[in-house]
């Protein structure tokens, strides 16, 4: 029996709306407790003392959105390198979009997901599955032995369903098998353009897109998710309008769920400056009100969970005109230390921010981690909240650098990440 | 022609836009390009401004009246002009715009000018390149030199532009044109109108600094410029306009609209023309219209861009 102990640490733990100074024990791969109580335990003899004095540690982030290239996109990122980045980035476990080459809507296809994962990846690894076949828009997949398989949510990834018949079936047949629907919206008739409709676009001479592209298919949703009793997760929402109606919807009482992209919280359309391409992403970045009112609707909980949406994009298809480029940034190895802006800055405590990230991605969609509960897998990580840091191209561990945050001064490095009960990443 | 030295010097390395141009700048180019069309009116045009010189064109839009006022503007400089006609070139072979500013930048040139379907173009080219960069029209974005011959032609037509009423009719939405001119005019004062129906116009034209109509019987009221933009034929069946002749009838500048301008309104039009969609031909070759007049500004304001930014002062300060 291996034992860890991990001591004098501040433990935060939204599982418990714990925040106190105490003791992790860990044995065997398994919380054996965390907490002040668990001080007077009485440390085994062999186990392995780390103190922890001034430092913090938390349940390791889970992360419901990222895109890998592998199948297909191996130039790209691995699930391997995927992995090495989001065990830096203190993310212990991860969600994977079926948005590959072939796509993940095929029970084999899962599987081979979870063997790279098993032989190669560095935290849990979790496949979701396309809701529709080829991400076509048009016939439902096999959720119930792709369930099976190991598939933990449905997304068609980047795309969303335009037929509302389609997702309305794929709603209902769901909800049978209590999968849950994750969805982004984007009316793909209005999102013919490439940054956020407005002054700032028209003036750089950029195609705009609405915020009515992303609400009018999120209204649409919402309804069907009443009409169905679908568990429905609103993936990445990025305005005010948004919030709004998503708050709505839960006061009916549906069983509704909503994301953000850590991008949409940190970063506004003044970001992309002078056609910076890394700063093309899905949905666009909004105005400052719009990035005001999603850190708002994280902090009263319309908003439950924060994701890095994480979607590596090698240089070649960034070197481009702004409107020809890539969509989509790297995000997994600077999303908890961006999050906790919001902290720094007094806009969202460190509870609710840190169960947005761990606790609550966890519970949506099943998962083990996200919690130091007694008997929960030892999925943790020890963060110097304080740390000041700047990014780095060549610190990355992701395969492709497309990160919106080069040279950019952070608060809060993860000195140790720690996958059941095996550390994956020391800084 | 006086001497580079008696202009100051301008404080840019490119033109990329009318944007990040103080009103200075602006005045200082307007004079250089004064001094441009006395040399275009000689017997003997060449000088040597810019002997030794290389300019290359870089055109991946057909574009042959703007292409060609380049070229002739360098040869008038006395540089050696190059132009890259894209549909021979690797272009069409795959290679990107930044490949390509690459491959051109070993070549050394001293000046590269680029028109690019895409906004942002120019400047991506310009983090690039060692050479000076002048944006010949970057998608929607900016058109800078069609701005300048824009304001020299006024000027030279009413004197100073500050209080005149100006007037941009038409596809603002798709108009680089319109950009740089909205840009250019606020700075030099003028007050700018724009008149289209709203699904021509960008959003947030109110923020624009114009007063913004939708009927020409409003916006061309007591005007001193009225400037017609182009339609693209493609946009004219049903996407933003539902015919030709609709559009005519409420947006094509005709005799009985015109007349509601200030009788001694100047008619321009950036070129090319549809006759009979958004300009009818008599108002085109009319005694109000100076759109030939434009041509010939464009010439001199592209001498004068092209010395300002290739000032032999520069080379000085640098070694």
């Amino acid at each position: 029996m291996t034992t860890t102990v991990f001591t004098d640490a501040r433990i935060i733990d939204p599982s418990r709306s714990l925040d106190e100074i105490g003791t992790v024990i860990v044995a065997d791969g398994k919380i054996h407790a965390a907490g002040a109580s668990a001080r007077n335990q009485g440390i085994p003899g062999g186990a392995e003392i780390v103190g922890c004095r001034g430092r913090t540690i938390m349940p390791g982030l889970v992360d419901s959105r990222v895109f890998v290239g592998e199948p297909g996109g191996e130039h790209r990122e691995t699930i391997a390198s995927a992995s090495r980045a989001a065990a830096a980035g203190g993310v212990t476990s991860i969600i994977t979009m079926p948005d590959t080459d072939p796509v993940i809507d095929d029970v084999a296809l899962v599987e081979f997901v979870l063997r790279a994962a098993r032989d190669h990846a560095a935290v849990n690894v979790y496949p979701s599955a396309a809701i529709t076949r080829g991400l076509k828009g048009q016939e439902m997949t096999e959720f119930g032995l792709l369930g099976q398989a190991g598939a933990v949510a449905f997304t068609d990834g980047r795309h969303t369903i335009a037929d509302s018949s389609v997702l309305r079936r794929a709603m209902t047949y769901a909800r049978d098998f209590g999968a849950v629907i994750a969805h982004e919206t984007a009316d793909p008739h209005l999102s013919g353009g490439v940054m956020n409709e407005g002054l700032y676009a028209s003036w750089l001479g950029l195609g705009g897109i609405p915020r009515e592209a992303e609400i009018i298919p999120l209204e649409r949703d919402l309804r069907l998710a009443r009409l169905t009793s679908a568990n429905y997760h609103a993936a990445k929402i990025s305005t005010a309008v948004s919030a709004e109606v998503v708050s709505r919807a839960k006061q009916d009482g549906a069983s509704v769920t909503a994301g953000v992209a850590i991008h949409s919280l940190a970063l506004n359309e003044h970001d992309v400056g002078e056609y910076r391409t890394f700063f093309r992403l899905a949905p666009p970045l909004r105005n400052e009100d719009d990035r005001l009112a999603m850190i708002e609707a994280l902090k009263n909980g319309t908003l439950d969970i924060v994701v890095s949406s994480h979607d590596p994009q090698d240089v070649d298809t960034k070197r481009l005109p702004f409107a020809d480029a890539a969509i989509g940034a790297v995000g997994l190895e600077t999303l908890l230390a961006v999050a906790l802006r919001l902290h720094h800055n007094d806009q969202v405590p460190i509870l609710r921010l840190i169960d947005a990230l761990s606790t609550a991605p966890a519970k949506i969609f099943g998962l083990p981690g996200g919690t130091l509960k007694p008997g929960a897998p030892a999925d943790l990580i020890v963060v110097d909240l304080d740390h000041p840091w700047v990014v780095t191209e060549t610190d990355l561990h992701s395969r492709s650098k497309n990160s919106c945050f080069e040279g950019a001064r952070l608060q809060g490095k993860v000195l140790q990440t720690v996958v059941a009960g095996r550390t994956v990443f020391q800084h | 022609m006086p001497e580079a030295a008696t202009f100051p010097l301008f404080p840019h390395r490119h033109l990329l836009g009318i944007q990040h141009l103080s009103p200075s700048d602006i005045v200082s180019l307007l004079d250089r390009a004064d001094a441009a069309v006395a040399v275009s009116r000689q017997s003997e045009k060449k000088t040597s401004a810019l002997r030794g010189r290389t300019q290359i064109n870089l055109f991946y839009e057909a574009s042959t009246r703007t292409q060609s006022s380049f070229e002739l503007a360098g040869k008038r400089l006395g540089a050696d002009v190059m132009n890259m006609s894209v549909a021979s070139s690797s272009v069409k072979k795959g290679e990107t715009l930044i490949d390509t500013a690459m491959t051109l930048n070993a070549m050394r040139p001293d000046i590269l000018i680029i028109r690019h379907a895409a906004a942002g173009a120019a400047a991506l080219l310009a983090q690039k390149v060692g050479c000076s960069v002048v944006n010949a029209g970057d998608g929607a974005h900016e058109h800078p030199t069609q701005a300048l011959l824009d304001a020299l032609t006024i000027r030279r037509a009413k004197g100073d532009l500050s209080k005149l009423i100006v007037a941009i009719c038409g596809d603002v939405l798709h108009s680089r044109v319109a950009r740089s001119n909205i840009l250019l005019l606020n700075a030099l004062g003028a007050r700018v109108r724009v008149i289209a129906s709203s699904t021509l116009l960008p959003s947030g034209i109110h923020q624009m600094s114009v007063d913004v109509f939708n009927r020409m019987e409003d916006g061309l009221k007591d005007a001193d410029v009225v400037m017609m933009l182009r339609l693209q034929r493609e946009r004219m069946a049903g996407a933003f306009v539902p015919s030709v002749r609709e559009y005519f009838h409420f947006f094509g500048l005709d005799e009985a609209k015109l007349r509601l301008a200030k009788p001694d309104a100047l008619v321009m039009h950036p070129g090319p023309m549809n006759r009979g969609v958004e300009i009818a031909s008599e108002i085109a070759d009319g005694p109000q219209s100076v759109i030939q007049e434009q041509v010939e500004m464009g010439v001199a304001v592209r001498m004068a861009v092209m010395q300002a930014l290739l000032d032999p002062r520069r080379n000085e300060a640098a070694a």
